[in-house]
Formats: C-alpha cells, structure tokens, sequence
C-alpha cells in the first residue's frame, strides 16, 4: 500500500513498507523459528535467549547512542528495574492476578518507560559529556540503592519467581526451554520491528537532526531537550522489555543486572557492532555472546581480549563491525568484489597466525605468572608444552613478528586494490 | 566533640585524596573538552608500580618513581591513542577513555592477579602524630594532607603566575589563537594530559596504603571522581575542590555516626510497627546512617543537577 507524504521529512519514501524493506525482516523471523530444529541441546537455546535479551537491550541502548547522540554509563538501569517489575508483578500472578506470561514484557517495559520520563526530566537538558556523567551517577544512585531496599531489591541475593504460574496461553505454560525460546524470539522481532519503525518515524528522524546539530534543530523550532527525552522514554520502554524477558528467561534478578559493569558492557557491545547502524548491535550482541560463552570457557584472558577488541575498534574502526560490511557495498554494487578477494585471502592466513599467536604469548605469560603450585605444563590449541621457561614464550614470539611482517607487506597490495575497486572506471 | 574534630580531620584526608585526582581531571577536561573516563584507572596503576618499586627500593623512591612513569604512560596515549580519535568528536574520545579503563583493570589482572596486596605505609611514618582526646592521628594521614596541599599550591602557583601558565590558560580558551602565536599547542595538551595522569598517580601512590591495593580500586574512587566534578561544575577548579571536601566530610561523618531512621522516626513521633519483619516499610525502620553514606555522593549530585544544572561553581552548562 503506498501512503501519501505529508511532511517533507518523508517525502521521497512515500511507500511505507516495500517488498525490500520487509524481505529481511521475513527472512529473520523464519531463520530465528527454525534454529530450535538445529540446536536442540538446552544450553545451546540458553545462549540463544540470552543472546535475543542482549540483542534487544543494545537496541535500546543504539536508540540513544546512535540515533540521537546520548552516551548513556547507566542504560542497565532501565533493564533492571524493568525487570524488577516483571518479577513482582509475576509474583503477585502466582497469587492470583490473571496476565497470561506473554504480556509480561509490557508491564515491565511500562516500568522502565516511567523511570525513563522521571530521569530523563532532567538528565536529557544537555547531551555529550554532561549526559554521560549524571546517567553514570543515577546509574550507580540506583544500584547502590538496591543494596538497601531489601523489600523490593532482595537484598544480595535479589528476587526470583516463578513464570509458570500464569494461565496457560493455548495450553502452554512455558515449562521447557523451547517454549521460552519462541516467546523471547517473537518479542524479539516485535521489539526490533518497533524500535525500527521508530526510527523511521518524524520524531526518530528529528532525533537523528538533534545529534547531528541541536543548535539548527532548534532553529527550525524542535526543543532539543523534549526530543531527546521522547527518545529516552521509548528507549527505556524496550530497556524494560529486555528486563522483562531477562526475568522471563533466567526467573530471577539481582544487583548486577542494574550495575556499571552491566551499563558499561552495553556500550561495549553496541560499539564494537556499530552505532551508526540499525543492525549493528545485533551484530554486536552475537559476537558479544559467542566470545563470552565460547572464549569464556577456554581461556580466562577473554576479558582482556574483548578490552583489546574494543579499545581497537575505537582506534581503528569506530563503525564497528557493521561499518566494516557497510564498507563494502561500494564494491559490491560496482561488481568488483572479486578484486578484493584474492588480497584477502592472501592476508587470511598471515593474520590469523599473528592474532592466535599474539594470543599465546599473553596465554604462556600469564600461565608462567598464575601457575599454580609450580605447575608449567600447558595445553594450547591442542599441543602440550612446558610454559616454565623461555623456549615456548620465544617461539610464540617469533611466529607472531614473521606473520606481522608478512602481513605488513600484503597490505600495501590490499591498499591498491581497495583503490581500484571503489573507482568506477578501470584504471588498469 | 573530640570525635567530632578527628572526624572533620579524617573527612579532611578523604576530601583531599578525591581532590588530587578532580584537579586533573578538571584541567585536563578544560583543556581538552575530555572527561578522562580512565582517570581512575591511572590513580590504580600509581598504587600498582608504587607497590612493584617498593618492593625493590622501598617506599619512597616509589613515590618519586611511580607518577613520573604513569605521567609518561598517560603522555604516551594522549599522543598515540586520545589524538587519533579527537577527530571523531568528544563522545568517541570518551568511549575510548572508558575501554582505556576496562583494559587497564585488565592488564592489571594479568599481570597481579585479583587479590589485594600487601602495601603498607613506610616505618618512618608509622607512628601517632598527635591525639585529640584519646583519638590517635596517624603520622601517615599527615603526610598525605601535606602532599595534598603542597601539590594544590604548586598547581595554583604554575597555572596563575608562571608564563607556562599563561600558556596553558590561553591554549584553554584559544586554542587556534596560541597556536598561530607560535606555541606547540599539542605538546602543551600532551604534557598536560601526563601531568593530570602523574598527579592521578601520585594519590594512588599515597593512598595505596591507607585504601588498599586491588582490581577494584579504580572502580571503587572512579564513579565518585565523577560526580565530585559535576557537583563541583565541569571544568571549574575552585569548584573541583569545594566539592571534594563537601563529599569527603559528607562520606566521613555518615559512616562516623551511627543513626539510624528508628531513631528520628521514633523522635518526630511515629510508633515503630510489630511486626517489622513482615512490614512494606521495613527498609525504612532498619536504615541507618553508615548504610545511606555509599549514596550520599550521588544523592547530592541529583539535588545539585536539579536546582543548580551548571554545579555548584560551574559558569557554563556544557
């Protein structure tokens, strides 16, 4: 169906929703309903629905970071207490009050949107570094809050609860993984579905003008502040969702769901993923998580890598991840990926030697360090070493500088041929 | 009353430790419109080589050492790492400080483990400078309001007397105007960046032994630091120090005293329930005053950014 521009900000797309606009949405909803059919294990759905909460979280959060120019240190906040919420108000279904469990994330993304509107009232008056520093000072308010209101926070071992109490919806009552795996994923395409049409809406792109430049936003007559802070609310809305799905999933809730560490790996997330883009903290959430639970269990070091990753990123590639890709498109449309391919996969293999090897002098290091009791034997990437003395440190070493060598000489070669397949016309 | 006056001294060290890293802070947030999110983080790492060094020489070369090597460090990447992203824009050099801050929590993991170690204040100065009725003052908490004050004087005096001064408080307004003066305006960022680090350092230093050394450490002073310089108004150094001590006094007396909300309730007339236990306003009755004293900090700076946005001696509202 086509709708008629009314206001010049839509003029241009007058159809709302194309065939293009809409494949990748059907094409996400049907891969997200048939991935249960491959990974069928119960830890392997887990990491699925925690990896669609923190899909929908850093959405939240790109509402404010990348669509409208909020650095926010306390986004966990409205997560939490969203979350807080839905576990009450699923207590209180457990002694009676009738809301089948797929409505919960609306009661707590109601919550997370109130909180949103009383903060926001006067955290939303400037962006940058002054917004930066009072969502970091709320943030730590509430959770050093939730330390002393034991009634409502539980204290230091937060509060938990029951989801299957509720009246069962068309005779589910949500007791095995599989069945929260489908209520996560269709809130998750909803929540997504939203937060993207909110960005297409006047206000989201009124959003976009005031991150840009407030001052000419002012101008054409939009108060910074009241479009920031719309921003805000919704953005705490699907906060509270992603609490609300938190609760759902994981049946219980404490302090660290509201903490800085939390706030802090949002930002992380939707950083190295890419703020500038829709999908790139989806892209952020999947690679966060992978790393968390893959890397997580091999190697103890995996926070000091994703802190190298990171710090890299802003270094290096601040689009993140989906700025990465997006670079590309260029290429693509101009048919000339195939002069890319050959560079690349000629730096492939001297890059890979040189990450993983970099990553085993870190690994022999450390274990040389916090050996315990003397013990120097060592497993890395399947080979058994002794790490007590210099021969496996040295040997790392070397491999690591011959493949940063080799790289270092591919890259010139890879530069050219960047130049050539972003000219239109052959130069050669 | 006795109490009362080493509780105002006790408050006095805490309000000058936190005002040794605001000054940096400050000036290097005035200078170059950063908030160094990692701030902190170097205070850590001044504790951390303090603590490596003394183990070799004692304490006080790692006094004299650690801060010039965290000054350089903080050089080093205000140079390599803060100058390449200045082009993106302020919010992008503030996501780098705050991933300069995982990392540097991290490389200290991997290098000293999680646990606390054992740093202790050099003999020379372990021992009761005075007593206020019974109440020992430790020599050591001396010290630290002597360094504190004496590097508060040094900074006055530089920034507001010398011609390095001038520079640096021209080169904070005009940047582009010194410049085309002929002075090496990235230089005098750099070096101010490395010497807001060193003296970040030098309170890690002097304040390792008092507040232990630990992964957290950063952690624990950072989110504090902050909120101390938007009480105080970013970028105002009268201001940085006013709410230091406001928040180290504030801290102090809250832990000192022990009150609790029974008691004022119970005084301004209301009957504490029975059944408390199973009350909704049991988190009311229990409160005590050393509970409410981690959120003072951050209660007074919600009050503050309603009634006064720019803080307290702030000029400007971003």
């Amino acid at each position: 169906m086509t709708i008629a521009s009314k206001t010049p900000l839509t003029a241009g797309s007058t159809r709302l929703i194309s065939l293009s606009n809409a494949m990748p949405w059907a094409f996400a909803a049907l891969f997200l309903l048939c991935l249960p059919f491959v990974f069928q294990s119960n830890s392997a759905l887990t990491i699925m629905n925690q990896m669609a909460i923190t899909i929908v979280f850093a959405l939240s959060y790109n509402m404010l970071l990348g669509q409208g120019g909020m650095l926010s240190f306390g986004h966990a906040v409205y997560m939490g207490l969203g979350g807080f919420f839905a576990m009450h108000v699923m207590n209180m279904v457990e002694d009676g009050l009738w809301l089948p469990l797929p409505f919960l994330p609306i009661v707590g993304g109601l919550f997370g949107m109130v909180f949103a509107f009383l903060i926001g009232s006067f955290s939303t008056r400037r962006a940058g570094t002054v917004f930066a520093m009072i969502s970091l000072g709320v943030g730590e308010l509430i959770a050093a809050c939730s330390v002393i209101i034991v009634v409502f926070f539980g204290g230091e071992e937060g509060i938990s609860g029951d989801r299957t109490m509720g009246p069962p919806v068309f005779g589910y009552e949500f007791l095995t993984q599989q069945e929260v795996y489908y209520l996560t994923v269709v809130w998750l395409l909803l929540a997504a579905l939203l937060m993207y049409l909110f960005s297409r809406t006047p206000i989201g792109r009124i959003a976009n003008a005031v991150r840009d430049n407030e001052e000419r936003a002012e101008f054409l007559g939009y108060s910074q502040r009241n479009v920031r802070w719309i921003s805000f609310c919704a953005s705490g809305f699907f906060a509270g969702v992603a609490g609300s799905l938190f609760a759902i999933n994981f049946e219980i809730l404490t302090e660290e769901n509201l903490n800085l560490a939390t706030s802090g790996s949002i930002l992380l997330i939707t950083f190295i993923g890419g703020a500038g883009f829709f999908v790139g903290p989806i892209i952020g959430a999947i690679v966060f998580t992978l790393l968390q639970t893959v890397l997580g269990l091999h190697t103890e070091l995996w926070a000091l890598y994703l802190g190298i990753l990171f710090v890299s990123c802003v270094m290096f590639f601040p689009s993140g991840f989906a700025g990465l890709i997006a670079m590309h498109r260029r290429p693509l449309a101009l048919g000339k990926m195939k002069l890319l391919i050959k560079p690349y996969l000629k730096v492939a293999i001297p890059a890979i030697t040189s990450v993983l090897s970099l990553a085993a002098v870190l690994e022999i290091l450390f274990h040389k360090r916090h050996g315990y009791g003397g013990d120097h034997e060592m497993h890395l990437y399947g080979i058994a070493f002794d790490s007590g003395g210099y021969q496996a440190v040295a040997f790392a070493t070397i491999i690591a500088a011959i493949s940063l060598i080799l790289v270092s000489r591919v890259l010139p070669e890879i530069r050219e041929a960047w130049d050539n397949a972003n000219h239109a016309e052959d130069r050669a | 009353m006795a109490l009362f006056l080493v509780n105002v001294l006790d408050g006095f060290v805490t309000g000058l430790l936190l005002f040794m890293l605001c000054s940096g802070l400050t000036l290097i947030f005035s200078m170059m419109g950063v908030l160094n999110f990692a701030h902190a983080s170097f205070y850590m790492l001044g504790a951390y080589f303090a603590y490596q060094i003394s183990l070799v020489t004692g304490f006080w070369i790692g006094l004299l050492v650690a801060p010039l090597i965290v000054g350089l460090i903080g050089a080093l990447i205000e140079r390599y790492g803060l100058r390449r992203v200045h082009k993106y824009g302020h919010v992008p050099e503030l996501i780098f400080t705050f991933g300069l801050a995982l990392l540097i929590e991290e490389t200290i993991q991997f290098f000293w483990g999680k646990s606390q170690l054992p740093f202790s204040e050099p003999a020379a100065l372990d021992f009761a400078a005075f007593a206020i009725a019974g109440n020992a003052f430790p020599a050591y908490k001396v010290f630290m309001i002597a360094v504190a004050m004496g590097i508060f004087l040094t900074l006055l005096y530089i920034l507001t007397k010398t011609r390095i001064g001038m520079t640096i408080q021209a080169a904070l307004s005009y940047p582009e105007t010194v410049q085309n003066l002929g002075h090496n305006v990235p230089l005098v960022f750099m070096c101010v960046f490395g010497v807001g680090t060193a003296m970040a350092g030098l309170a890690g230093v002097i304040a390792g032994p008092v507040l232990g050394v630990f992964p957290g450490m950063a952690l624990q002073l950072g989110s504090i630091v902050f909120v101390t310089i938007v009480i105080g108004g970013l970028g105002s150094l009268w201001g940085a120090l006013v709410a230091s001590l406001i928040i180290g006094w504030l801290q102090t007396f809250a832990t000192a005293y022990d009150v609790t909300a029974e008691q004022v309730l119970t005084a301004i007339g209301f009957t504490k329930p029975e059944m408390i236990w199973d009350h909704p306003l049991q988190d009311l009755w229990t409160l005590t005053l050393p509970q409410l004293g981690p959120i003072l900090p951050y209660l007074l700076m919600v009050i503050v950014l309603v009634l006064r946005p720019q803080g307290l001696m702030g000029n400007r509202e971003s």
